[in-house]
């Protein structure tokens, strides 16, 4: 008996090719994308471009500089382009054949990097400040001295704390012999003056540091001091409020599901195929173009009061600023849920049946959102998944609101993103009106 | 427009349920509905060859034919949902492409159509306002169509609760809130019980008082029998014949009768039955259409005889319209 119901599970599984796929295919495609997201990771935050404001310009800044550019992690820009007026790549010394290096420009300032930072061209900088050398020494705590700023978009966590570890590596490796002068002063200072035989001593060690300091070596033996004084400043909110982490994930669930709803509402036009009453529909003065017009703008309705549902909640019970940014937020609803709309018109029009839409939307969808930043933020993905992010709905849609929520952008920077969704809306539509073509008169 | 003081369509409770149609219509008018030379291909298969045909006013016409025959491309085609290849279809005198708007006809898909989360009442005033009804004029529509298809108790429930017949009434219903003259019914009364059947034929004939035309498509014979003026019997895309229930049994059987005869044993399957000598599937019965009576009832028994099969029983009766649709088709009307 048994026997008999696998059968029939088998037979039903050979012939529903839409089962296959979930079954087989799904999985595997799913697997794919999240290895190449997650799997490629690594190599994106292994080599993180931070740019740096050297304001102290001192000898030990510029070993600081130099240090860091010369570390595999990161790829340090220094100075602005000349050219475009942005920042160019650059380590100390000019990167030889950057690509994207243009001729080099004026050196970068606190106020350069903290726009880079909160523009999103960067998730993260450093600004020696003037004055944070003098008196250095790692084992005197003096709290007037300024401190190195890491200027972090904190919705990187790895970043950072990245750039802030290797900072400190960096600010014992980078000048073993003037850490040595600091040592023997500390030394002489409450141990009392050296013999000059140990002066002599001394003097070798401290040259034999910098000579190697200048071969490119590192001192080993400076690890495992004291850091130097860094402090992490969080450009997005200067108060250190995390609220709007909430917002990106408000936007990126709340965009992933925007999706599946508007597939979900479109599909009622496969069930008005099968039912007839599209026939009796399109029969009527409104014919095909009055029902697809009618079902987008519903959907779009019904799209823009589930995202604003979405972030009314995530306003009450996690205290995400939507008041404070309620004309971005409104703007970007719209064109969202619009394009949105149109995006489930054209996979219900292409669908014969409703199991077909659901497996194809899931495919689709699923696949769009882990590319596009709906389930893991796009900025933390190799550069080519970004790249490929973009041809996704989510990307722009989610950039949007990220520079609503996150950047503070006034509403006229959002344009690229509405020139994109409008131009995919209307692209949408066009596919679907032809898609429909073959319900319209035989 | 057929109208009386009260208006269009809402007079047809006025005038009842019983009586003569209403063919008020002048004798010269142009006639609801002609079609001429309708030919249409889908991919290799033709689904129609030509098919002429015309309805009358106030005229219920049965369309008939078996599955695949063209009844629902034909129906389509003249409400404007196929395009024919060749051919034309003319309503009121107006020769329409499909592209032509329709005001004056109401289609009644085979499906049902409705929204099955909305009320009655809802789908009513949905499709009368996406088929033209104005606002003032809905409410009244809406009423009539309510009284019309006895559902107005239930005008206030979800769809998805009624019977299949009242599912059934209400499709018809939706079609025809735009004040038709010609109402096309494709398979009105398929799956649905007797009642419902009977109450679906007396709204049609209220219609019909009114002076609208029908054409309905059915496979239940006994139906266009009893119900409808003329039949247009259609196969393979073709108008194979055309008429009265007389005409047509005149013009394909003549004046024969049909003999029934059943049979002691099935017949053998080793001995041929003569031309035009049907035996059912089951062997146990013969049935053949005589001329006269007198002259082949003895022939027609001496045959059974000589072949060695042993009579039961013999039953005469008039021919029917099944006997003249398998004369003209060749093969029984399949559901």
């Amino acid at each position: 008996m048994i026997g008999t119901f696998l059968r029939i599970g088998l037979i039903n599984l050979r012939r529903d090719r839409v089962a296959q796929a979930l079954t087989f295919l799904l999985p595997i495609m799913f697997f794919s994308i999240f290895a190449s997201v997650f799997g490629n990771q690594r190599n994106a935050t292994s080599r993180i471009s931070v740019p740096v404001a050297d304001e102290d310009q001192s000898e030990y800044s510029r070993k600081l500089v130099k240090a860091l550019a010369a570390e595999g992690g990161l790829r340090v820009v220094t100075t602005k382009d000349r050219n475009a007026g942005t920042l160019s790549a650059a380590g100390g010394v000019r990167l030889e054949g950057s690509k994207d290096a243009g001729p080099e420009g004026p050196p970068l300032t606190r106020s350069d990097i903290e726009t880079a930072v909160k523009n999103g061209a960067y998730s993260v900088g450093i600004v020696l400040p003037k004055g944070f050398s003098e008196g250095r020494n790692i084992f005197q705590n003096d709290p007037a001295r300024p401190k190195i700023q890491v200027l972090a978009d904190v919705s990187d966590p790895i970043a950072p704390q990245m750039v802030m570890g290797l900072l400190q590596k960096v600010s014992f490796t980078a000048a073993p012999d003037m850490l040595a002068v600091d040592g023997m002063g500390m030394l002489e200072k409450y141990g009392g003056p050296l013999t000059p035989q140990q002066k002599q001593s001394m003097d070798s060690w401290q040259k034999l540091l910098a000579d190697q300091t200048a071969a490119g070596k590192t001192a080993k033996d400076a690890e495992g001091f004291v850091g130097v004084p860094i402090e992490l400043v969080n450009v997005m909110q200067p108060g250190g409020d995390s609220k709007p982490t909430v917002s990106f994930y408000a936007a990126g669930i709340g965009v992933m599901f925007l999706l599946f709803s508007v597939t979900g509402a479109s599909g009622t036009l496969l069930e008005e195929v099968d039912s007839g009453t599209l026939g009796r529909l399109v029969g009527s003065r409104a014919g095909m173009t009055g029902v697809l017009a009618g079902k987008w703008l519903f959907t779009a309705l019904t799209g823009m009061a589930q995202l604003t549902v979405m972030f009314i909640w995530g306003a009450v019970a996690f205290g995400l600023p939507l008041m404070s940014h309620l004309p971005g937020f409104a703007v970007m609803t719209v064109f969202t849920a619009a394009a949105a709309s149109g995006f489930g018109l054209l996979l219900a029009t292409l669908s014969k049946t409703r199991a077909q839409l659901s497996g194809l939307s899931t495919i689709i969808i699923l696949a769009m959102s882990a590319v596009g930043g709906s389930m893991f933020p796009r900025f933390l993905m190799s550069e080519g998944m970004q790249k490929m992010g973009l041809a996704t709905f989510n990307a722009w849609a989610l950039d949007g609101y990220i520079k609503v929520f996150w950047r503070e952008a006034p509403i006229i920077d959002l344009w690229p993103q509405l020139l994109v969704l409008t131009g995919l809306c209307v692209a949408f539509l066009t596919g679907a009106r032809m898609a429909a073509r073959k319900w319209e008169t035989l | 427009m057929i109208r009386n003081a009260e208006g269009p369509l809402p007079s047809t409770l006025a005038v009842g349920t019983k009586g003569e149609p209403n063919m008020s219509t002048p004798a010269n008018a142009a006639l609801p509905l002609e079609v001429a030379g309708a030919r249409k291909k889908f991919g290799d298969i033709e689904a129609l060859a030509g098919a002429s045909f015309d309805v009358r006013p106030g005229e219920l016409l049965g369309l008939l034919g078996p599955n695949g025959a063209g009844k629902t491309t034909v129906i389509k085609a003249i409400a404007g949902r196929v395009h024919l290849d060749e051919g034309t279809i003319r309503v009121f005198g107006r020769t329409l492409t499909s592209r032509d708007s329709r005001p004056d006809v109401g289609l009644v898909p085979q499906e049902l159509a409705v929204y099955p989360l909305l009320t009655a009442r809802e789908n009513l005033e949905v499709f009368g306002a996406l088929y033209g009804v104005s606002k003032s004029e809905l409410p009244r529509r809406v009423s009539w169509a309510l009284e019309w298809s006895d559902l107005k108790d239930r005008s206030g429930e979800p769809v998805k609760r009624f019977s299949g017949g009242m599912k059934r009434r209400l499709n018809i219903a939706c079609s025809l809130l735009h004040d038709p003259k010609l109402v096309l019914l494709d398979e009105p009364t398929v799956g649905v019980d007797p009642q419902s059947r009977e109450r679906i034929y007396e709204m049609l004939s209220a219609l019909r008082q009114a002076g609208v035309s029908i054409v309905l498509t059915t496979h239940h014979l006994e139906e266009a029998e009893q119900r409808c003026d003329r039949i247009v019997i259609i196969d393979h895309g073709r108008i194979v014949a055309a008429g009265t229930l007389a005409e047509l049994l005149r013009n394909a059987l003549g004046d024969s009768r049909s003999v029934d005869v059943r049979l002691q044993a099935p017949w053998p399957a080793a001995s041929a039955q003569p031309a035009g000598w049907r035996v059912s599937d089951d062997g146990r019965q013969v049935t053949v259409e005589v001329a006269s009576l007198g002259r082949d009832l003895g022939s027609v028994l001496g045959a059974m005889n000589a072949a060695g099969v042993e009579v039961a029983d013999v039953t005469l009766r008039g021919s029917t319209l099944h006997d003249a649709f398998i004369a003209l088709t060749g093969r029984e009307l399949r559901e």
